[in-house]
């Protein structure tokens, strides 16, 4: 299987089992296309009577460097892993290397478009206690294997409002890592609102990650991201953010926005975070219920989609002007991203990665919390619910029959299970507009990997 | 005439063969939350030998 697309002055053509990216020029591109259903003879004529101010030979040419890659396994290379994906998860199945802890249900916001229902999933308000999130980090490390690298995010709701029991639960992670070989790698997700000078020595000493929400302009923060009297929080959160990431020294953390139907132009968003001073940048589009006012629509998809242009356009530029930023779905390593198992097993959910809510059950991940027919077990008795950790242990790229045909299937590893559940009542299903973004996005984040490769040449 | 320039990438197929250490980060513990994909995420072999 192949992808071909242009865009940032390039013709790229991806060959998706052997993850080769070829640049090329219009004849090859149009000798690629036509290639596996038409004969050589017929492809030769049709390109001589196009490029009629082209050498045959060098039409011929061409032919021979495209035969020649494909004989190399770097263009069509047929797809082997399909009998092999179920093994393939296995090896890397039977082993929790990542919880998600729910520090908090509950939130001092009260975000319109939480997916959490302003934290509390559904439910009632809860903090976890220390007594159950030591357990949580036993169970852990029990269940982890060989596994070395554990990562424990702290969540919520806001997990500042359970702030001691983070703190508590980081000392004693770290004072049994090293006697069970571990390393384990916190990350924080938090609105600002209760960030302080303790919160920001604790975050940048303990926390591999921070990620902290933000999106945007004002008026678009303010529109959904409220406190429960309705005042926007953007004015109290900014400077907070400014400081720690000040005091951050480098480390790794990411402005995190979510867009909705109310900023599909999410771009004048990024804009505004550069603005701010922060390089590290996330925007998400809105994960919510069908019908919901910030659900974004058909109409906003063609914009959507301009924007994500136009976002790579904007870091090819910045990049020349000598200051780079980060956009998270525009990361691509080319020689040392996943290797085939990650890519053909996915996220993990309820196999190696679960979350934890404060009274201590395990659910597959933070999205399916809330929905009871999702429990796995808990952090004492382990899991019990073999029937749906199953599901989702039998849940590969391959499993999935709208992915069969797909050609970023190997950079998205079929998706997010809750919101193919969500779309579909699957989670072996597929959520149609967002493989779409997906997939616009992969092809920005390549074009920008293609342009960065050839920025010296030029 | 060179038509084709090709990209240094990792092999899938040969990933296949040394990969699966499963030391990588899960993708959904970073900064989406929301919408998964893999192909931003770092090998954590390849990391370290580089």
């Amino acid at each position: 299987m192949i992808h071909q697309f242009k865009m940032a002055g390039y013709n790229i053509v991806l060959d998706i089992c052997s993850g080769s990216v070829h640049v090329v020029d219009e004849i090859a591109y149009d000798i690629i296309a036509m290639f596996e259903n038409h004969k050589k003879e017929d492809i030769i004529s049709s390109l001589k009577e196009k490029y009629s101010d082209v050498d045959v030979n060098d039409i011929e040419e061409c032919f021979c460097q495209v035969e020649s890659l494909k004989n190399n396994n770097k263009l069509f290379t047929p797809d082997t892993f399909e009998s092999k994906a179920g093994d393939l998860k296995a090896k890397t199945s039977g082993v929790i290397k990542a919880l998600c802890i729910h520090i908090a249900h509950t939130c001092n916001l009260n975000c319109e478009y939480c997916f959490a229902s302003q934290g509390k999933y559904q439910g009632e308000r809860a903090l976890m206690s220390f007594e159950t999130g030591k357990q949580a980090l036993d169970f852990l490390i029990a269940n982890s294997g060989s596994r070395k690298n554990l990562e424990v995010d702290f969540f919520g709701g806001e997990p500042l409002m359970n702030f001691d029991v983070v703190k508590q639960m980081v000392e004693y992670a770290r004072s049994i890592e090293k006697e069970h070989n571990k390393n384990f790698r916190f990350t924080l997700t938090t609105n600002g609102m209760l960030i302080d000078d303790d919160v920001i020595e604790f975050a940048n000493k303990e926390m591999s990650n921070v990620v902290l929400s933000l999106d945007g302009r004002k008026e678009i923060h303010d529109r959904y991201r409220v406190d429960y009297a309705g005042n926007g929080s953007w004015e109290k959160i900014v400077p907070k953010f400014q400081k720690l990431v000040e005091a951050r020294g480098g480390k790794d953390y990411y402005m995190r926005g979510t867009f909705t139907h109310a900023n599909p132009d999410f771009l004048n968003d990024i804009k505004q975070m550069l603005d701010l001073g922060f390089t590290e940048l996330s925007m998400e589009p809105v994960v919510c219920a069908k019908g919901d006012p910030s659900e974004l629509t058909e109409e906003d998809m063609p914009i959507v989609k301009e924007q994500y242009e136009k976002l790579a356009e904007l870091m090819l530029e910045k990049d020349k002007e000598g200051k780079p930023f980060t956009f998270y779905h525009y990361m691509i390593d080319l020689t040392g991203g996943p290797c085939i198992y990650k890519r053909i097993s996915g996220c993990g959910s309820g196999t190696e990665y679960m979350a934890v809510t404060p009274w201590g059950d395990l659910y597959p991940c933070h999205q399916f919390v809330g929905d009871e027919k999702f429990k796995l077990g808990d952090i004492w008795n382990g899991v019990d619910n073999t029937e749906i950790q199953n599901e989702f242990l039998s849940c590969n790229v391959y499993a999935r029959p709208d992915c069969h045909d797909c050609w970023a299937k190997l950079y998205c590893s079929g998706g997010c299970a809750a919101n193919a559940y969500h779309a579909t009542g699957s989670i072996k299903g597929i959520y149609k507009y967002g493989c779409e973004l997906f997939r616009k996005r992969m092809e920005c984040a390549i074009a920008v990997a293609v342009a960065r490769a050839f920025s010296g040449e030029n | 005439m060179e038509h084709i320039k090709t990209l240094e990438t990792r092999n899938l197929c040969d990933s296949a063969k040394n990969g699966g250490c499963g030391e990588c980060q899960t993708s959904c513990q970073s900064a989406c939350k929301t919408s998964c994909g893999i192909a931003n995420q770092q090998c954590e072999s390849t990391k370290e030998s580089k």
